[in-house]
């Protein structure tokens, strides 16, 4: 255990240390030298992964908010707080993302004043501000029950039920927004991904994804902070998945038959590989373990269930963004190391700040003696946090 | 009334003044070096191409309706009624939307520079509002690109196609492409030849997500009636519940479902 957590840490130091001067090279040197990009491919993995995944990631806020607190749903109550940090914490590294990766970041505040709202970007830039500021507000319990502050929780927790409309609401149009932004290439993207249901995909992915990533942290934490596995949690949430994942499967058939696509899935090309490895890991391999009980019931299968979701709809995003636009732009776009280093380290610091929440706040277990912004009869088991990464 | 240009590739000479002009004019350098380079950059906004004795130009085509000036959020590009469409490098945050949106590729990107702009032919705008005719049409020495109304252009351009039957390739192209362009292009070699998609579709692409982006005003109250309505009756259950006696509260599932989470 001791040498396996010091593996981890020489990786993760590796990767701060080379993202340290993937960041010079971006700040000092310009978009040019430090990206692969290009006039015919203005958008690589900074936007693909960082942004296009980074939000998809985080759904599960939004999805297990609405279940617990407008669907009353109160047995998910104690992986709640686990999914909006992760939610948060997303949202902040896609923020970050974007400081790097726009040309002028020190301009990122001008939609406030310049408008155009015939603009998807615009559109994705009040959500990401607006939905990050209702996740901080949604998150700030925790660090106020932390600091034992009545006055503001008392505040926050009135407020809770129009925030989690408002953050419902927000997430819904952001997710499907960043579908949206590609409807305005209907030459440029392949005609596998290119659909007028793109916002309605990445919509439902994201539940998909939403719930995959809670499965996926439940697993995690219990395996590495000591926390108790809420078995009867996640098989709820897997029961879930599997509807979400065919009412996407079904819609995803039915718009490639109608488009007249589902030839080319026989014709081999790049994008054909592309797009098989796709439709296998999030839709085929899925369903097929889902709907096997002996597989669905138990922490294991789930969690490779959750994984293999999570990894299919990573590259679905990525064939939207990248595969899809390469052959119109005649050109490969492979990433260059400092764009790989930096989004490796958005990773790394993902996972580190999330185990120091973990640690350090009461995310997964709300103390009994103070006031919670749930109600106190559902409180998780108080688990002790015994994360002994230092 | 909207101004266009209208290039009739059967008229040029590969004389290249237009590049020269238009670097003049946008001050940007222009030696023979940069005369060599057969394509649109960052500091070459035209370029006349050559394939035997064919010739034909690329220079941002300024739609009706530009996809560049629909997705930017920030309103840095824009259509203006006299036909140009503009750049305001102050308002430009570098998110390269546009670049990824035109369907002719005309947006480039000043990759290398630390405060970087977007850079394209923006028709010689300031000049065009005050009624004169672009750089490369003012010095086109044989009327190849040509100035002038729109609409007279469009009427010019059919009367050509009309009067030399097997001359040209029978399209103008720009009269419908992605919803109409400021600039129209006669050719007697197939566009596709240089580059040009004749496959675009004739809706303006803003249409495209506007379609989905108008929605949103009703989506917003809508949305928010129908959850504040589901949470309203999943949380009035619980309390009707607990005033009858003190039972479970109800919750979302039938009760029998619940055994199994205990």
């Amino acid at each position: 255990m001791k040498i396996k957590l010091t593996f981890w840490k020489l990786v993760f130091f590796f990767i701060m240390a080379s993202a340290v001067y993937a960041t010079y090279v971006r700040f000092a040197k310009g978009l040019g030298p430090s990206t692969n990009l290009s006039d015919q491919f203005p958008w690589g993995i900074w936007i693909g992964f960082d942004v296009l995944c980074g939000v998809m990631l985080a759904a599960g806020g939004f999805t297990l908010t609405a279940a617990v607190h407008i669907l009353n749903i109160k047995r998910l109550q104690p992986i709640v707080r686990p999914t909006i940090l992760t939610a948060f914490l997303g949202y902040l590294l896609v923020c970050v993302a974007l400081m790097f990766d726009l040309g002028k970041p020190y301009n990122i505040w001008h939609p406030l004043i310049m408008r155009n709202p015939h603009s998807v970007m615009f559109e994705v830039a009040y959500c990401v501000m607006l939905y990050t500021a209702v996740l901080s507000l949604e998150f700030s319990p925790i660090v106020l029950e932390h600091f034992n502050l009545h006055k503001p929780l008392k505040v926050v927790r009135a407020l809770l039920v129009p925030l989690v409309i408002g953050g419902v609401i927000l997430s819904t149009l952001h997710q499907s927004s960043l579908g949206t932004l590609y409807l305005i290439m209907p030459e440029k993207l392949h005609p596998f991904w290119y659909t007028p249901l793109l916002p309605v995909f990445f919509f439902l992915s994201a539940i998909a994804v939403g719930l995959a990533m809670t499965i996926f942290e439940s697993s995690m934490s219990s395996k590495h902070f000591g926390q108790h596995l809420e078995l009867p949690i996640i098989q709820e949430l897997g029961r879930v998945l599997l509807v979400v994942l065919a009412v996407y499967g079904i819609l995803r058939f039915e718009d490639l038959l109608h488009r007249g696509v589902l030839t080319l899935l026989f014709r081999p090309s790049y994008e054909t590989y592309l797009f098989w490895l796709e439709l296998v890991l999030a839709l085929i391999l899925p369903l097929i373990l889902l709907t096997q009980k002996r597989i669905r019931t138990t922490a294991g299968g789930l969690y490779v269930i959750a994984v293999l979701v999570v990894l299919g709809f990573i590259t679905n995003r990525l064939n939207v963004s990248i595969t899809g636009l390469e052959s119109s732009a005649g050109v490969r776009y492979i990433p260059k190391w400092t764009e790989l280093a930096i989004t490796a380290a958005i990773i790394a610091a993902g996972f580190a700040l999330f185990g120091l929440a973990a640690k350090y706040l009461p995310i997964f277990s709300a103390g009994e003696h103070r006031p919670t912004l749930e109600e106190p009869e559902t409180a998780a088991p108080a688990g002790v946090l015994s994360y002994d990464g230092d | 009334m909207s101004k266009a240009l209208l290039y009739d590739a059967t008229l040029c000479i590969d004389c290249k003044q237009c590049e020269g002009a238009c670097a003049e004019k946008n001050k940007l350098r222009y030696d023979d070096a940069v005369a060599a380079e057969d394509k649109q950059s960052e500091h070459k906004f035209t370029v006349v191409l050559a394939k035997g004795d064919k010739y034909m130009r690329r220079l941002c085509m300024n739609c009706a309706e530009p996809a560049c000036a629909s997705v930017c959020p920030v309103a840095a590009l824009r259509k203006t009624p006299a036909g140009p469409v503009i750049y305001e490098a102050s308002r430009c945050m570098g998110c390269r939307y546009c670049m990824v949106a035109c369907p002719f590729g005309v947006p480039k990107y000043e990759w290398n520079k630390l405060v970087p702009r977007v850079q394209k032919c923006t028709m010689c705008s300031d000049w065009v509002e005050a009624g004169e005719p672009t750089a490369c049409a003012a010095i086109c020495p044989t009327g190849a690109t040509k100035f002038g109304e729109r609409d007279e252009l469009i009427a010019e351009a059919q009367q050509r196609l009309r009067e030399n039957p097997g001359k040209y390739v029978n399209h103008i192209y720009g009269l419908n492409e992605v919803g109409g362009t400021s600039v129209l292009l006669l050719s007697s070699v197939p566009f596709e030849e240089f580059g040009y998609r004749t496959d675009l579709t004739r809706d303006p692409l803003p249409l495209f997500t506007y379609r989905v982006l108008s929605r949103i005003p009703d989506f917003i109250p809508l949305g928010g009636m129908v959850l504040g309505g589901v949470w309203w009756i999943t949380h009035r259950r619980e309390e009707v519940a607990e005033a009858e006696g003190g039972h479970e509260p109800t919750v979302f599932y039938p009760r029998h479902d619940d055994r199994r989470t205990k």
